[in-house]
């Protein structure tokens, strides 16, 4: 994993001197300013079909930001983060089903909820290093599945749930669609400045001490299973605030949507996108949302054909993940306008 | 950071009072003139139709990917030979969704809002197709023929818009149902079912039209579709002893359970297998000769089968899916079922009022014993204000020799159970 | 007492299909250090090979061979053109290359050979061997037989050759390795070519019994990791005895515990590792890392 470290670094403090480091924090911040004047702007522009799209991208974005504590900034690989997604979005749709609560309060009952999932489970599942601990996951998710189908009574069974969708207040003028992408975007803004702070905080520290070598981190007396049972937690919270705002966007669960297949492209998404960096999930989130209708359009016979191949391409071209590729062009970009 | 939440929050509010600065999704629809004044015509024209459809290409159920295929050479064939259904050329665009909700909601939105096809002509499957009829209904988009065999599309009232084809699994029950009453009134019935919403459906309308008579279930067993195998539940339900096995299962775990049963010499029961799992293909495999006697239903012609050898229409499957599919198996049932629902949407389409979104929803609901070539004799398509299922009617059938032998006759589950109510 | 024992054979049948499998997981992790996922999508395409050749009226025996030989040039190929190329990629890199792999693979057999079941030749009698009331089919025992003999050549292999010995000098450590002149990059693509190899021969044993169509391995390959996290993923013996147990573990439960039924058996196998991991963490048959702090 040390090769990602480098992809951190961007992020962490550098050697360099700190009038440039003040010039880049402020770079990063217009940029981040821009980039959220236009998530505001956009779905004024675009038509309702494209800011669902948008709308999904940020759902799994918040789902692979919690993915990144875990993998890229623990070291911990986990290949059922499915589970914790569908934690969240049966929480939330149970609640909104059976209790006919209003629908900002299942947020943060569905996050709890899946960040005490992650806990008990974190628990003896953090005893496991590395293989063993995907493993185990992998199995968790599978097993996720019949479990949903045999609680009938709560879960709706293999039928699944269906839900209405959030209303947008009369107040804001807004259409359906574009008061769901606000929602998903509040909720993704609020994940990633948490990730953002968590990340910086001595949580964050011990954290990267943990990847970068264990043994010296614990040497250095970091507790490491309370450490990685917390990231282990909070990365399933995530996932369960993000598998909530699905449940609000697409108004229906069934069991067979939270199939491993999502875990794998979960897991796949974010090694795409760049793992350790904090624009990793959101070109990961792209990168799970639209790569399939793209392969799609190349070659309709068999998308899998195309999509296996796309996945491929990336890692050769990037191993660090597309975030690594960005901060390489963004770099270069960086050092020729200085030359001039 | 404090100053940049100040500012986004700003831009924010800025952006909100901008609203409006798009157009409404339905603003940009077209409506009729005339007779059929004020109803929608968006994505059909004097010359022109086009249809939508969502399928799994991609992941675990790819394999119902090849009904798309059959329904394209049907409507190419329409188009080149017949100009196209009623002068207009139809033009059937094919989305995946790899059997994931959340991407049929994102296709059926594609669909709708940048294709602009005037219908979804099939959503397949259970889940997908609850994701997106709330869509679909509050867009006023007919989405006709769904591919997917739940009774809730027929049985439900919220969505005028949405519409069932094949017989609703329930229908099929009550088809086994009726065969055991009149042949073996004390059956001893063994189950085993996928355990989905097909295999659940299934199973349920099955214990329902067995209320009140002497057949009995005296063993469930389920499985996942991502099990290995079937072998282990096969061998707990053998430990029944019951004298009737039901196959509730899609077709590789429908071929596992035929072998397994033509394995065990020491169990015997009379085999059951459904619709789903009942291809020649499927059979094959296992060998013809361990499959003698099997009992199944059905209510569209398999390609597999003999007997249809000389009929014309599937004649002329066979030399147009060459012509127009020359890289699409015509053997493949699933190409002749999707031949089968695209000649019904031909069917359908011709005999609505209006050329209008409007003019398919109400005919789609007001078929009257129509008759579709592709569909067995004395098998039609019927539906009304109370009846959202168009059929309902299936033949049993045994396996002989080398073939399907159809027996019986066909049977009206309508007529023998009354309308099928939620 | 018969229906339990009937039971046992069953649940050793199963766990003789994840145990083939597992072999092939259990070959490549020791040869390359990676969790490969398109293992099982490997075979399932190598038993479509064995399928073309006998289609293409090639008696069994001799498709088979050359499946096996096609099997072990293509896992060569395949780890020279898609895996060399992020060798000295962190870890997880490789394992989403597989991941990308399986995808691809999968999809192109089901575009090749459609996803109707093709009716694959068994190599074995179709009858079954009873004895005391008991049942045990010929494919069941073929298929027990051949894992056996499979886990006996690759414990040879590892244990009493020098490939055997470089292989695991490579997988421990790729630069040492190098240094004292193993030639790392041969040895790695000799692990996939013969990881695609145990992989063909899993394929071809399973085919008769799951019924060949593309998504024949999906289910298998999961069972099949339990299986080797069970035995120890570095241990062939650990493979199929991990296997077993988990096959009738999983039978019996789904059997005789009532709450669990078949539905839900599929937690066996979770509980199981679980288990097994917390109080062993290298399996069963698999040997310590000693850390070196």
């Amino acid at each position: 994993m040390s090769d990602t470290a480098e992809v951190t670094r961007v992020d962490a403090p550098t050697r360099a001197g700190a009038l440039r480091r003040v010039a880049a924090e402020r770079w990063r911040w217009i940029v981040l300013a821009a980039l959220f004047a236009a998530a505001c702007y956009a779905p004024f522009q675009l038509v309702p079909f494209r800011v669902f799209q948008f709308t999904m991208v940020l759902v799994y974005a918040v789902a692979l930001l919690g993915l990144n504590l875990l993998v890229g900034h623990a070291g911990q690989i986990s290949l059922g983060h499915g589970a914790f997604f569908a934690v969240g979005a049966y929480g939330a749709a149970i609640m909104l089903d059976r209790f006919e609560l209003p629908y900002p309060v299942t947020l943060p009952i569905a996050a709890a909820v899946a960040f005490v999932i992650g806990l008990a489970l974190g628990l003896p599942a953090m005893r496991l290093r590395g293989l063993y601990l995907a493993l185990v996951t992998l199995a968790m998710a599978i097993f996720l599945v019949p479990l949903l189908k045999r609680f009938e009574e709560v879960t709706g069974g293999s039928m699944g749930l269906t839900l209405p969708k959030p209303a947008p207040p009369a107040w804001t003028g807004l259409a359906e669609d574009q008061w769901l992408y606000f929602l998903a975007l509040a909720v993704a803004v609020a994940a990633f400045l948490s990730a953002y702070s968590l990340m910086r905080s001595r949580v964050g520290r011990a954290l990267h001490a943990i990847r970068d070598n264990e043994a010296a981190a614990e040497t250095m007396g970091v507790r490491l299973s309370f450490y990685k049972t917390l990231a282990f937690a909070w990365s399933a919270m995530f996932a369960g605030a993000a598998g909530c705002v699905y449940t609000w966007v697409i108004g229906f669960v069934s069991p067979d949507s939270f199939a491993v297949t999502l875990s794998i492209t979960l897991l796949a998404g974010l090694v795409v996108g760049g793992l350790g960096s904090l624009s990793g999930p959101l070109l990961g989130g792209l990168f799970v949302m639209f790569v399939p209708s793209i392969s799609q359009d190349v070659n309709e016979a068999a998308p899998g054909v195309i999509f296996g191949l796309l996945i491929i391409a990336v890692m050769y071209v990037a191993p660090t993940g597309l975030a690594g590729l960005t901060g390489r062009a963004a770099h270069s970009i960086r050092k020729t306008l200085r030359k001039e | 950071m404090r100053v940049t939440a100040i500012g986004c929050t700003a831009v924010l509010l800025l952006a909100m009072t901008a609203c409006g600065g798009r157009e409404e999704a339905g603003g940009t629809g077209t409506t009729a003139t005339g007779e059929c004044q004020g109803q929608q015509t968006t994505g059909i024209t004097d010359k022109s139709l086009k249809l939508g459809g969502i399928y799994p290409l991609s992941g675990p159920a790819s394999a119902y990917g090849a009904i798309p295929k059959g329904i394209k050479a049907y409507f190419d064939f329409v188009n080149a030979e017949q100009n196209g259904i009623g002068g207009r050329k139809v033009e059937f665009l094919v989305r995946d969704d790899g059997y994931q909700p959340p991407k049929a909601v994102e296709e059926a939105r594609r669909l709708v809002e940048q294709e602009k096809v005037f219908a979804l002509f099939q959503t397949l499957g259970t889940p997908s197709t609850t994701a997106t009829w709330d869509y679909a209904n509050q867009q006023k988009v007919p989405q006709v023929f769904v591919a997917t065999g739940a009774s809730t599309w027929g049985t439900d009232t919220a969505h005028p818009w949405t519409i069932g084809w094949q017989p609703n699994y329930v229908s099929e029950a009550r088809v086994y149902a009726q065969y055991l009453k009149q042949e073996k009134p004390e059956a001893k019935v063994a189950v085993l079912f996928q355990n989905d919403d097909f295999g659940k459906d299934l199973l349920g309308g099955f214990k329902r039209a067995l209320e009140g008579t002497q057949v009995k279930i005296v063993a469930e067993q389920s499985y996942e579709v991502t099990d290995p195998s079937v072998d282990p539940q096969m061998s707990n339900l053998a430990e029944s002893k019951a004298d009737v096995f039901l196959n509730v299962t899609t077709p590789k775990f429908g071929s596992q359970a035929l072998a397994a049963d033509a394995k065990n010499t020491s169990w015997n029961p009379v085999h059951i297998v459904n619709n789903v799992a009942a291809s020649v293909t499927v059979l094959k495999p296992v060998g013809f000769e361990n499959v003698q006697g099997v009992v199944s239903s059905t209510y569209y012609k398999d390609p597999n089968d003999p007997t249809w050898q000389s009929d014309p229409e599937m004649m002329r499957y066979q030399a147009k899916m060459k012509q127009y599919a020359p890289d699409a198996d015509p053997a493949v049932p699933y190409h002749a079922f999707g031949w089968a629902v695209a000649s019904s949407f031909h069917k359908a389409m011709e005999a609505a009022k209006c050329p209008t979104r409007e003019g398919l929803r109400d005919s789609v609901r007001a078929l009257g014993n129509v008759q579709v070539d592709m569909l067995l004799p004395g098998v039609t398509m019927s539906t009304g204000p109370d009846d959202g299922f168009p059929i309902e009617s299936m033949q049993l059938m045994t396996f002989k020799g080398e073939r399907w032998e159809l027996f019986g006759d066909v049977i009206d589950t309508r007529k023998e159970f009354g309308p099928l109510t939620g | 007492m018969t229906g339990f024992l009937q039971q046992l054979v069953q649940g050793l049948g199963a766990g003789a299909i994840y145990a083939s499998l597992a072999l092939a997981l259990v070959l490549i992790y020791q040869f390359t250090g990676i969790v490969n996922f398109a293992q099982g999508e490997l075979a399932m395409f190598s038993t479509y090979l064995a399928w073309q050749f006998t289609a293409a009226g090639m008696p069994f025996w001799l498709a088979l061979a050359l499946t096996l030989a096609v099997s072990f040039a293509g896992g060569m190929l395949i780890e020279r053109l898609v895996i060399r190329p992020v060798e000295g990629a962190p870890e997880l890199t490789v394992v989403i290359v597989t991941v990308g792999l399986f995808i691809f693979v999968n999809a192109a057999a089901g575009w090749i050979w459609t996803f109707l079941i093709k009716d694959f030749p068994n190599p074995f009698p179709g009858g079954a061997l009873e004895a005391g009331g008991l049942r045990v089919s010929y494919s069941t025992l073929g298929v027990l037989v051949v894992v056996g003999l499979v886990m006996g050549l690759l414990y040879l292999l590892f244990q009493h050759t020098r490939i055997g010995l470089g292989m695991r000098a490579v997988a421990t450590n790729p630069d040492s390795a190098r240094l004292v002149g193993i030639r790392v990059g041969w040895t790695l693509a000799l692990g996939w070519g013969l990881a695609a190899t145990v992989g063909a021969v899993s394929g071809v044993l399973v085919a008769p019994l799951l019924f060949l169509e593309p998504n024949m391995m999906g289910g298998v390959l999961i069972y099949a990791f339990a299986a080797a996290t069970l035995g120890g993923f570095d241990s062939p013996v650990g493979a199929v005895v991990g296997g077993l147990i988990v096959g009738v573990a999983e039978t019996l439960a789904g059997a005789y515990v009532g709450f669990i039924g078949s539905d839900l058996k599929v937690g066996v196998p979770l509980v199981i590792i679980l288990g097994v991991l917390l109080l062993r963490p290298q399996g069963l048959f698999g040997r310590a890392a000693v850390e070196r702090a």
